[in-house]
This record gives structure tokens, C-alpha cells and sequence, in this order.
């Protein structure tokens, strides 16, 4: 376990290693890639059994750092801090990522940066596994400004693209607003505490009485999370991200980077669940986002958006789960999520190299006859977030849905339940679409190769029993993640069928709009069908985006204008004129060189007359400085 | 070393690479960029090596080189470095170097170019080096020259004409140093009527308790003074003018060093010697800071010249820079230090590297860019790494110093420091918008003839580029340099204050 800072610094010395040496050699860069991924998840599973025979880490977290900074008042000690949170998420990171590097061996074959893109996943992983490792918060804002500028040079991989150059500026910007507000919460804390150490900070915080006070730095705080994880109403940046290369969107924009916001929620949980006022916000931003993203899942017609937008909603729910005080909940979808989100964005990109980046659901169709291993890991991906017992998805949502009904929040609960009935919809109008019903005849798909296949088959098995541990009969997972005293779980038969039934019922709502009448239902489509408005709003996503472009494009660059004409010419114009003054006094005083040897005599004799009267009424100091400084 | 002069030997090795010149024929251009070349280097190279070997647990001021020069004024020639003067000296020391290689291809009447341009860099040395009020201000006079020249002869004319820009230029640095002689001379004579000894040394002059009244107006001199050169808000348009119609290199080192004399005059001679009026124009100075990072960050994000974004941008990040010193603590003092020195090497590189690209397509006008990326990939390199230094991204230089800043100014400044925080969003837009209108997006076919930056021309990127990423990742190898001189000044200032009672 003491060895858990090389998993970060692999990929790190992979990336240096990539960009400065071997950036010639395609294939070398990618071995070294991948072989610092995989190291690390050897490394990350050591971790995972040490941390599993010493559950007295649950409490005390091992941690070892080194001093990064040091000034009166302010210390800085970047290092690593074990905790069974932490080391599932090494595992968890080390895993996805190592398997979609795999995978974009495949993927990527005969893009122009190959040696480029294996260096930012290199950088991205190092990054994020600082993030999830972090001991500090300042360190884990380094980490996690770091995930967030290769997120942006990620989505901006295809630069020459506009749609993908504007998609990477407006990833980041959107993320640095809410990093502002969590730049506002670290500075608060380290005044108030004095501290940035996670461990410290954990001590102090549940301590302090100024609630008021640490109301407005947890909110200040958690605006961070809401944009990293594409929470509502900063979410917009996360559909347009799926411009980067597929793998990309599988790793950063759906299993890795976009929990980080949930991560750092629930590292902090301590200081949120000190504010109980900040924990309903958190819960009601969650189940907010998941219903409305789902809603506009609904009627998108591009795979990966769909994803994406499944993805915000997917997040909604982490959040949901750790607003009504549940760790153990939340990062279990966390958890299960990863997996099945990681494969079905794999199984797009399949699908996408088998129609040569055609991205349209509608113009899919019976890809099952000629992709079969994508269609079948996608279907167990589709059957996982709907659901459906025993994939992993249905263990993880019912907990959440569990938790929220147990903490009171009935409000929530039939949010969350109702999302859980429009995600298994939306989910599988994609895979009928896609999958199912009749072959486009435009089409000629074939199978992915194996290096794409196999990544797909083994997280296909991790879809299927990553929710295995964490049953109400076998609860290792809840034994190891758990905010406060461990309350062992009870099997609530009725809530577990109802969830069932929700997603079955989703299922064959599906079925019966995109598999059996679908020609109708596309007729009915073209027709601006669930009467016309309603559609309209949800497919242009609520009009979000237009709001903020039209603030960005009038306010922003309109106090810009303004600003710059007020410096040209209020504040030049005063230079200037002071400069014009100059000239016009100089043309005016040019009256008075006369060159009149009278006049100048009596200037003269006049300024002696005023020195001699100055010396007479200011004595001896005035000595000094007049002549007679000796 | 001991006994060697060796800051007399960092601060001459440009003169005297300038005295070889004139000897050298106008023709030889290779011999004569070498000759710069070399002569910067070796500044650069003991500067690092003074930079390793002081003793920060000692601190104070060491290398210390002592010559009376005018004892009726009380005038010596006293050379010393601190923990404050040291990144200082470094930071001239790595531009200098760096910027002989960014001018690699000026080739109109390079020998002048060059014999103007290590005068300018001895003259910015001296003024960190000095310790002697008046031989700081004859330094400071020094530099002025050269870049009026150099402005008016290898300039560029744009919105405005390069005479303009550099008349602009100088007169508001004279104009400014009228006002810091003015507060000098007086607190020099100020000083005698006190204590009856002529001295202008800094230290000596420290150590006199100036009436509170006089320290008031005295120091707002010193303010406008200084405050012009860091391009303080609402003096700050000779600015992105300035920058816009130099030359490269004459962008650099004016960008990247001489304004923060300004930032380092305000710490080292105005607060120390002048606390209490310190004490009072501080809010003044913050609310200044502040307008000023706000102002020239929406200024930025209008303009559509390169050079006028980057010129904007300074002003911007300076704005900071007061807004730490106006904290006057130790944590803000510190970040405003550390602020400069990352901003000057940031600042560098972005106008090295926009001078590439102007050399290249003979345009800086953001709309005739575009996808310079798929042409110029270590161009690109450079452009994004020194945009997203300027925009404070973590992990590089310049994250530390704003959050060291935010952290010192947050207690005593609510309010503006929020303002200041929220800019960094703006800054963000414009940093990104010039490189996704330059670099990003379709091929341009009219480039395709373009070379890539290579040889000689990777010296700035290779160099300020390591600065940027090690100082990021290791930022105490910079904090704990500034930290050693800061501490004992802000004790010094806070003792002051405390025993004339403004605190």
C-alpha cells in the first residue's frame, strides 16, 4: 500500500516520456501508454486487497505526504490518502482506463495523432488518479484542473473541426465557472482552518459552530462538483464533449473524470453532512438533473448525445444518493455506472467505425445480424442502467432509490423512480433503433476486431456482476464504503420488484414505439409527435444553450466593447490630452523666450531676490539645501 | 567565490557583450548574435548559480559589494540580493537569454539592435541589483533609451503608429520617474534633517521614522510613480500600445521584467521605507488592483491583435500583483512577488511566440488566423502552454501565485477579491478564444508554405516552457526563495506601524 503514489506517476513519466521522446514511433508511444495503465492496476488490485484485510483504514485513512509548500500560515502536504473510497477508485480508474486504451488501439488505428492522443490519455489517467489519491485539496484541485485541461485538449482532438474547436473552449469555460466557486470554498476553508488536509479538515469541520458561515462555503464549494460532473445548470458542456474521439467520451466524459465532482462530494461528505440546508441542495440538484436530462435523452437522435445526456442523468442520480447522506449508495452507481457507461460508449464507437461515423439512431437499424458481439455487450450495458435484476445497475439504483425513501424524501423518491422508467425508455429506443428491426440497405457495418471486442466483452462481465457485492444478503461493499456508523442493509422486496417493473415497463414502451410500430412512430417523429412544442423544447434541450450563448454573445462581449472603447477613448483621450496640453503650453510659453538679454537679466534678478528673502525668513535649514550642502 | 563580484560580473557581461559588438562589422550577423548570446548567458548562468548558493536560512542581503562613490550625498555603490531581488534578477536573467533568440531573425541593422538591447538588460538588472536609491534611479534612466529607439526603429505600426506607441512609452515612463525623483529627493533630504547623515541607501533609509504626513504624500508619488510602470489601472494604455508596436524582443523584456520594477520598487523602497503611508493607500491600491485586473481582462476579450490580447492581459494579471502587495502580508506579499516572476516568464513566452507567428504570416490580426496548428505544431505548443499559464491553470507557474495572493487578500478584502477571482473566468474566454480562433480550426491553404519554429528559434519555448512546468510542480523552489526576503520586510513594516501606532 505504500506504493500507491506510483500509480499516479506512471502515467505521468508515460506522458513525458510520449511527447518529448517517442512521439515518432506510434506504436512504441502506445506500449508505454498502456503498459503504465496496466502497471498501475496491478498495483491499484494489491491496493484494493490490501485495503480489504485492514478495514481499520475505513476510519483512519493511511496517509504519507511530502511538504509542497511552505509560508507562515499557509502549508501545503501534497500526498496520497488510502481509504477503501479511494482505493475503489484507483481500481475502478486503472481498470476502465487500461481496457479503453486497449480498445483505442483499435479505435484510433490510422489517426494522424495516434502517439498524441496515447500521450493525453496518459496525462488524463495521471491526473485522475492524483485526483481520486489526493491527501490534499489543494493537490486535488491540481489534479483536478489537470483531468479538466485534458478533457479540453481531448474534446479538441479534432481541432481542424469547428464544431469540436468550439465544444473544447466551451467544455472549459463552463467547467471554470464552477471551479471558480470551488476555488472561493478552498480559499474559505484554509482561512477558517487553517488547513487543507483532507484528514485535518475532517477532524475540524464537523467541530465548527459558525453554520451560517460554512452554509455559504459548502454551496461555494459544491459549484465546483456542478460543473465537473455536468450537473444542471451546468451541464451544457457535456453533450457537446462527445466531438473527442469515442474512447474519449467512454473514459473522461462517462466513467472517469465527470464522477469527480461526485468523488470530491463524497471525500467532503463530512462538511456537507455538517449542513444539512446544503444537502437537500445537493439531493434536489441531483434529482433534478436526472429527470431532466432524461427528458431530453428522450428525443435525440445522435447515439453518443443520448449517451451523453444518459450520462448527466446517470450523475444526477450519484448525486441524488449522496444529498440524502448515503455514501455507500452513491458511489455504488458510481461504481456500476463506469462500467456499463464505459460500455456502451465503447459499443457506439463500434458502431461508429462499422457505418464510418454515421451517428443517427434513425438511419440505423438490425446491426445485430452483422455486429454481433457489440449489439449483445450493448444490450447487457442497456439491461444494466434499466434495472434489470441481476446486472449491476438495478443494485446500485435501488439503493440510492432506498436510501432517498428512507431518509424522507418522497418528492425524490418518485422523481428518481419515474427517471428510472424514462432511462430504460430512452436506453433502449437506442438499442431497438440501433440493434433491432429492419437493416438500413444504405449501410454495410461489420464487426469491430478483437483488440475493440474484447475490452467490450470483459467490462460486459463487470456490467453483469459488479453489483453482486453490494447486496442486501452479501454487503461487502456498504461494509467498506459507508459515511458514519454501518447500518447493515435490509432486502425491501417491494421496492426491489417495483424497480423491476419500472424498468420492464420502459423497456417494452420502447419496444412497442421503436421495435414493433416503427415506422409509425418514425412517421409520427417527422410529425413533431407528443404534440409539437413539447418536442420541440426537449430536442433543443430547454433552449439552454441559446440562453447562454446569446448572454455570452450580447452581455459578455458587450461590456467587452464597451470596456475597450471607454480605454481608447476616455482614458487615452485624457493621455492624449494631457500630451496636447503639453504641446499647447510649450507653443505658449515659447512667448517668453524673447531672446531679449534685459528680460532674462531681470528674471534672474528677481529669482535671487526671492532666494535671499526665503533664506532670511527660514533659517538654517534652508541653508542646507540651497548652497550649502558644504 | 568569495571576493568575486559576482553581481557586478552578472550585471556588466551585457556591457561589456555590447562594447565587443562595436567592434564586430555590421555584416556578421551569425558572430554577432553569438557574441549576445553568449554575453546573456553568462548573466544567466551565474545568476542560477547565486540563485542555488544563497543561504536562505541566513537571508538578508548576500553578495553584498560595497564602493562609496559620492560620500557628500552619501552615495555608494551598493550592490546586494534578498529573496526578493533574486527571482527578480533570474527573471531578467532568463528573458535576456531568451529574447536573443527570439530576435534570431531580425536582420535590419542587428548589431545596433543588439548593442541597444544588452544596454536595456544591464539597465533592468541594475535596478534589482541596487540597493543605493540613487543608483537604482540612474539605472532605471538607462533603460529608458534603448526601448524608445528600439520602439521607433524595428517596430510595427497597427492601430496606432510605432512612434506614437513608443513617444507614449517613454513619456510615461519619465513622466514617472519625474514623480519618483520628486518623492526620492525628498525623502533623501527628509532623512538628513532627521538624522543629519546624507544616505540613500535603502536600508539606511529604512531605518528612519518619517513623519506620518509626509510618508502620506511622499508615498502617493511613489504610487503614481511605480503604479504607472506596473501599468496601474487608469495608467496603464501605454500598455498594450507599447507592446503592440515594439519589437519582440523589446515586448519581452518590457512585458516580461521592467514593469515589475514598478511591483518591485512598491515592496522593496516604497512599503519599506514608506510604511505608514503604505498603511493608508493600501485599500486605494486594492480597489486600483482590482479595477484594473476586471478592466483590462473585458478589454482583452475585445481586441482582435494578438499582441493588444497579451498587452491587455498583462495589465490584467498586474492588477493581481496590487492587489497582493495591498494585503501587506506576508502570504499576499509573497504571491505578489512570486506573481511577477511567473507572469514575466508566462508574458515571454507568449509574445516570443507571437512573434514567430507574426514573422511568419506578417499578421497578428486574430480573423486572417486560423488553424496554424496542422502547420506550426510547436508553435501551437508554445501558444497553449503560455495561454493556459495565463489563465492560472493549476500545475503550472502561475496557479500558486494568484491562490497565494487570493489567500492573503481574502481576510483584509472580502469583496474585491471575489471580483478578482470571478476575472479569472473572463480571462479563461479570451485565452481560449485566441487560441481556438489561431491555431484551431480548418486548414489555411495560404500557410501551407510555413516552416515550423526550429533551431535557434525553440531556445524561448525550451527554456521559459521548463520554467513554466517545474515552478508549477515544484513551486517552493520559487516560495521559499521569496518567502526568506519577505518575511523579515513585512516584520520589519509591521514593527514600524505597531510603534507609530497605525496599526
Amino acid at each position: 500500500m505504500y506504493h500507491a503514489w506510483l500509480v499516479p506517476l506512471l502515467p505521468a513519466l508515460s506522458f513525458a516520456v510520449i511527447s518529448l521522446l517517442t512521439k515518432q514511433w506510434k506504436w512504441l508511444s502506445a506500449t508505454i501508454s498502456i503498459g503504465a495503465m496496466v502497471s498501475g492496476f496491478i498495483i491499484a488490485a494489491f491496493i484494493a486487497v490490501g485495503v480489504l484485510q485492514h478495514p481499520g483504514l475505513i476510519n483512519h485513512p493511511l496517509v504519507y505526504s511530502l511538504r509542497w509548500l511552505s509560508m507562515p500560515g499557509f502549508k501545503v502536504d501534497a500526498g496520497i490518502l488510502l481509504d477503501p473510497l479511494s482505493a475503489m477508485m484507483l481500481f475502478m480508474v486503472t481498470l476502465v482506463a487500461s481496457l479503453i486504451q486497449i480498445y483505442s488501439l483499435g479505435y484510433m488505428r490510422g489517426e494522424k495523432g495516434f502517439s498524441v492522443f496515447f500521450a493525453y490519455m496518459s496525462l488524463f489517467g495521471a491526473s485522475m488518479l492524483l485526483l481520486v489519491a489526493a491527501s490534499n485539496l489543494l493537490e486535488l484541485f491540481v489534479a483536478w484542473e489537470g483531468v479538466g485541461v485534458c478533457s479540453y485538449m481531448l474534446i479538441g482532438f479534432y481541432n481542424h473541426k469547428i464544431s469540436a474547436r468550439e465544444a473544447a473552449k466551451k467544455a472549459f469555460v463552463t467547467t471554470r465557472i464552477g471551479d471558480t466557486g470551488l476555488l472561493l470554498g478552498l480559499l474559505s476553508l484554509q482561512l477558517i482552518f487553517g488547513t487543507l488536509n483532507i484528514a485535518d479538515l475532517a477532524q475540524k469541520i464537523p467541530q465548527f459552530q459558525n453554520i451560517p458561515l460554512l452554509i455559504t462555503v459548502a454551496v461555494l464549494f459544491f459549484l465546483g462538483p456542478v460543473g465537473k460532473s455536468g450537473q444542471f445548470p451546468l451541464h451544457v458542456w457535456l453533450p457537446d464533449a462527445m466531438e473527442g474521439p469515442t474512447p474519449v467520451s467512454a473514459l473522461i466524459h462517462a466513467a472517469t473524470m465527470v464522477v469527480a465532482g461526485v468523488y470530491l462530494v463524497g471525500r467532503m461528505l463530512f462538511m456537507f453532512a455538517s449542513v444539512p440546508p446544503v444537502m437537500e441542495l445537493v439531493a434536489w440538484v441531483g434529482g433534478f438533473t436526472a429527470i431532466f436530462a432524461a427528458s431530453i435523452a428522450i428525443t435525440q437522435r445522435e447515439i453518443k448525445r443520448i449517451l451523453a445526456y444518459s450520462t448527466i442523468s446517470q450523475i444526477g442520480y450519484m448525486m441524488l444518493g449522496l444529498g440524502v447522506g448515503s455514501l455507500s449508495a452513491g458511489f455504488f452507481h458510481l461504481w456500476t455506472h463506469a462500467f456499463f457507461k464505459a460500455l456502451m460508449f465503447l459499443g457506439a464507437g463500434s458502431v461508429l467505425i462499422g457505418l464510418h461515423h454515421k451517428a443517427d439512431v434513425w438511419e440505423m437499424g438490425g446491426l445485430i445480424k452483422k455486429m454481433p458481439i457489440t449489439a449483445v455487450t450493448f444490450v447487457v450495458g442497456g439491461l444494466a442502467i434499466s434495472g434489470i435484476p441481476p446486472f449491476a445497475g438495478f443494485w446500485s439504483k435501488g439503493d440510492i432509490l432506498d436510501a432517498t425513501l428512507a431518509s424522507g424524501h418522497t418528492v425524490l423518491f418518485v422523481i428518481g423512480s419515474f427517471t428510472a422508467f424514462l432511462t430504460a425508455f430512452y436506453i433502449w429506443r437506442m438499442i431497438f433503433l440501433c440493434f433491432f428491426g429492419k437493416e438500413n440497405p444504405e449501410n454495410h457495418p461489420q464487426e469491430s476486431p478483437l483488440v475493440m471486442t474484447i475490452p467490450l466483452m470483459i467490462l460486459a462481465l463487470f456490467s453483469t456482476v459488479a453489483g453482486l457485492i453490494g447486496t442486501p444478503w452479501w454487503d461487502v461493499w456498504g461494509r467498506y464504503i459507508h459515511f458514519g456508523t454501518y447500518v447493515p442493509p435490509v432486502a425491501n422486496w417491494p421496492l426491489m420488484i417495483g424497480d423491476t417493473l419500472l424498468g420492464a415497463l420502459g423497456i417494452y414502451a420502447a419496444y412497442l414505439f421503436y421495435c414493433k410500430d416503427r415506422e409509425k412512430t418514425k412517421a409520427l417523429a417527422a410529425r413533431q409527435w407528443f404534440g409539437g412544442r413539447l418536442y420541440d423544447v426537449l430536442y433543443h434541450k430547454y433552449y439552454l444553450d441559446e440562453l447562454y450563448m446569446w448572454f455570452n454573445h450580447s452581455m459578455v462581449d458587450g461590456v467587452a466593447r464597451l470596456m475597450y472603447l471607454f480605454d481608447i477613448y476616455v482614458v487615452d483621450g485624457i493621455v492624449n490630452g494631457v500630451g496636447a496640453f503639453t504641446v499647447a503650453a510649450g507653443e505658449g510659453l515659447r512667448v517668453f523666450q524673447t531672446g531679449r538679454l534685459q528680460n532674462y537679466a531681470l528674471v534672474f534678478f528677481l529669482g535671487v531676490l526671492a532666494v535671499g528673502v526665503l533664506l532670511a525668513f527660514t533659517g538654517p535649514h534652508a541653508t542646507l539645501f540651497l548652497g550649502g550642502v558644504r | 567565490m568569495n571576493g568575486f563580484p559576482i553581481l557586478s560580473v552578472i550585471l556588466f557581461a551585457p556591457v561589456a557583450g555590447a562594447l565587443l559588438l562595436v567592434f564586430i562589422p555590421p555584416a556578421e550577423h551569425k558572430l554577432i548574435k553569438a557574441v549576445a548570446a553568449t554575453a546573456t548567458f553568462v548573466s544567466l548562468a551565474l545568476t542560477v548559480y547565486a540563485y542555488a548558493v544563497y543561504d536562505q536560512a541566513v537571508g538578508g542581503l548576500q553578495f553584498v559589494e560595497r564602493v562609496p562613490w559620492i560620500k557628500d550625498l552619501g552615495v555608494t555603490y551598493f550592490l546586494g540580493v534578498d529573496g526578493i531581488s533574486l527571482p527578480m534578477l533570474l527573471l531578467i536573467a532568463i528573458i535576456g537569454f531568451t529574447a536573443i533568440f527570439a530576435s534570431w531573425n531580425v536582420n535590419m541593422r542587428p548589431r545596433e539592435f543588439f548593442i541597444l538591447f544588452l544596454t536595456l538588460v544591464t539597465g533592468v538588472m541594475g535596478t534589482f541589483v541596487s540597493m543605493d536609491l540613487f543608483i537604482f534611479l540612474l539605472f532605471y534612466e538607462v533603460v529608458v533609451i534603448p526601448i524608445y529607439i528600439m520602439v521607433v526603429i524595428w517596430g510595427s505600426t497597427k492601430r496606432v503608429t510605432k512612434e506614437y506607441a513608443g513617444m507614449k512609452l517613454t513619456i510615461y515612463l519619465l513622466v514617472g520617474s519625474a514623480f519618483l525623483l520628486v518623492a526620492v529627493i525628498a525623502v533623501f533630504i527628509q532623512a538628513l534633517l532627521i538624522t543629519g547623515k546624507p544616505d540613500f541607501s535603502i536600508y539606511g533609509l529604512a531605518r528612519v521614522a518619517f513623519p506620518l504626513g509626509f510618508q502620506r504624500w511622499t508615498f502617493a508619488f511613489m504610487l503614481f510613480g511605480f503604479g504607472s510602470l506596473l501599468s496601474m489601472w487608469p495608467f496603464h494604455s501605454w500598455s498594450p500600445d507599447g507592446y503592440a508596436g515594439a519589437p519582440t524582443a523589446v515586448s519581452m523584456v518590457h512585458a516580461g521584467v521592467l514593469k515589475k520594477i514598478g511591483g518591485y520598487g512598491l515592496i522593496r523602497i516604497a512599503l519599506l521605507i514608506l510604511p505608514g503611508g503604505a498603511a493608508y493607500w493600501a485599500p486605494t491600491i486594492a480597489v486600483l488592483g482590482v479595477a484594473g485586473a476586471a478592466y483590462a481582462a473585458f478589454g482583452a476579450l475585445a481586441q482582435k491583435d494578438l499582441k493588444y490580447i497579451v498587452g491587455y492581459s498583462s495589465v490584467s494579471h498586474m492588477g493581481y500583483v496590487l492587489l497582493g502587495i495591498a494585503s501587506l502580508n506576508v502570504i499576499g506579499i509573497n504571491g505578489a512577488v512570486a506573481n511577477m516572476f511567473a507572469h514575466g516568464i508566462m508574458a515571454a513566452l507568449f509574445f516570443s511566440t507571437i512573434g514567430f507567428v507574426y514573422e511568419k504570416t506578417h499578421t497578428r490580426w486574430v480573423p486572417d488566423l486560423g488553424g496554424l496548428f496542422q502547420q506550426m505544431p510547436r508553435v501551437g505548443v508554445a501558444f497553449v502552454l503560455a495561454g493556459l499559464a495565463s489563465l492560472g491553470l493549476p500545475g503550472l507557474i502561475s496557479f500558486v501565485p494568484e491562490f497565494t495572493i487570493f489567500l492573503g487578500s481574502f481576510g483584509r478584502y472580502g469583496g474585491l477579491s471575489v471580483v478578482a477571482i470571478a476575472t479569472i473566468i473572463i480571462t479563461a474566454l479570451f485565452v481560449l478564444r485566441a487560441v481556438a480562433n489561431t491555431l484551431y480550426g480548418p486548414r489555411r491553404e495560404e500557410y501551407d508554405h510555413l516552416t515550423d519554429i526550429r533551431g535557434p528559434e525553440m531556445v524561448p519555448l525550451a527554456v521559459l516552457g521548463t520554467v513554466l512546468v517545474v515552478g508549477g510542480l515544484v513551486p517552493s523552489l520559487l516560495f521559499n526563495m521569496i518567502n526568506s526576503g519577505v518575511t523579515p520586510l513585512v516584520a520589519s513594516v509591521t514593527h514600524t506601524l505597531r510603534i507609530g501606532g497605525v496599526l
